[in-house]
């Protein structure tokens, strides 16, 4: 009696590694659904969105600008953001506000990235805390799955005019 | 014939079934808990020495240039360590360890570094643009512990702990030098002011 319930436990907690593990592994090397909050990507991405985003290009090194991609937070490595790339490592970027009346620029450094929300006005990302190590983006968005009206591929940036051409 | 074919299907089976536990189990294994790796280069000189092949060479290709903890024998005989995800996983760190980190200026190339500084620390720094620093919430400061021949935090600043990898817990190859790593912070190194005790 005893050993058959012990049996069976094994076997359960066998099953729960094996399944975890292919989690694990599909979550790192594939993708996954994530839920966005917050209002920094409207009107791209609103509150409680969710998407689904992909670690392949990641492990890859082909992140892009203009790319949605969301990564570990830079002064809170618990904690993720969903920022859009602006900038690559060598690109120019514009570090002042639009409002502001003499602009700044100033060259991304090799190995970072700079990231904008697209709600501007609302949004705290590099032009915060500075342009962010490649090393800590964990995926890149690439298909809204909820809300089924607006399903499919995310639009590009509203804001044209932060992406600035050498 | 119906004998045989019956085999040949169980076979199959069998190792389709061993393939789809065994590789993730391993793959998440080595991502979460533990992995073995060489260490390059004279950062972490003297402390850790390089030989060993790491199994996923693409991602885990350690440099360091720095004063003789790890790798006394330089080139001719590299450190083999342990490192340890697991420890890592609530990202707390003393300072002292020894970790190894995604590099701030190379995502694909791995460093490993001894920790000498944590959030809210003020240091004096050896070479950085700006004499003392304060260390910001949720960065740490890394150092090599040869100083004229590391890539480090006075290089390129304090490091997000977001692009922390592992801590390395034991020194595995060469035989004569197994021994556990203890966090040791150099006595010239202490921060000026520590936020955290």
């Amino acid at each position: 009696m005893l050993r058959n319930a012990l049996g069976k436990a094994f076997r359960f907690l066998g099953y729960t590694v094996q399944y975890g593990c292919i989690a694990h592994c599909a979550f790192e090397y594939l993708g996954g659904i994530v839920v966005c909050s917050g209002p920094s990507m409207e009107p791209t991405i609103q509150n409680s969105d969710i998407v689904f985003s992909e670690s392949l290009s990641r492990h890859f090194y082909c992140i892009r600008k203009g790319d949605i991609v969301i990564v570990k937070s830079p002064n809170d490595p618990k904690s993720n953001i969903c920022k859009r790339v602006i900038g690559l490592e060598g690109d120019k970027v514009c570090t002042s506000n639009p409002s502001d009346f003499l602009k700044s620029h100033s060259y991304v450094p090799k190995g970072h990235v700079w990231l904008e929300g697209d709600n501007l006005r609302n949004s705290t990302d590099s032009r915060c805390y500075g342009p962010v190590p490649y090393g800590l983006i964990r995926g890149r968005i690439c298909l809204k799955l909820w809300p089924l009206n607006d399903f499919g591929f995310l639009r590009a940036s509203p804001n044209g005019h932060r992406f600035l051409d050498d | 014939m119906a004998q045989a074919q019956g085999l040949g299907r169980r076979y199959i089976k069998a190792f389709f079934k061993g393939f789809f536990v065994a590789v993730p189990v391993t793959v998440t294994f080595l991502d979460r808990v533990a992995c073995v790796a060489r260490v390059e280069g004279a950062s972490m000189q003297v402390f850790l020495e390089i030989s060993f092949v790491y199994q996923e060479i693409k991602r885990c290709l350690f440099t360091d240039n720095s004063k003789p903890s790890l790798n006394p024998g330089g080139r001719e005989a590299s450190d083999v360590v342990l490192l340890n995800h697991w420890s890592i996983r609530n990202y707390d760190v003393q300072r002292g360890d020894i970790v190894s980190l995604v590099s701030p200026r190379n995502p694909e190339q791995k460093i490993i570094k001894r920790v000498i500084a944590l959030e809210g620390d003020i240091i004096k720094t050896i070479g950085y643009k700006k004499k003392y620093v304060k260390v910001p919430h949720g960065h740490i400061w890394v150092e090599g512990d040869h100083h004229g021949h590391s890539f480090d935090s006075n290089a390129f600043g304090p490091v997000s702990l977001g692009l922390l990898h592992a801590r390395a817990t034991h020194i595995l190859w060469p035989p004569q030098r197994w021994q556990k790593l203890q966090p040791m912070l150099p006595p010239e190194r202490k921060p000026l002011h520590r936020e955290q005790e």
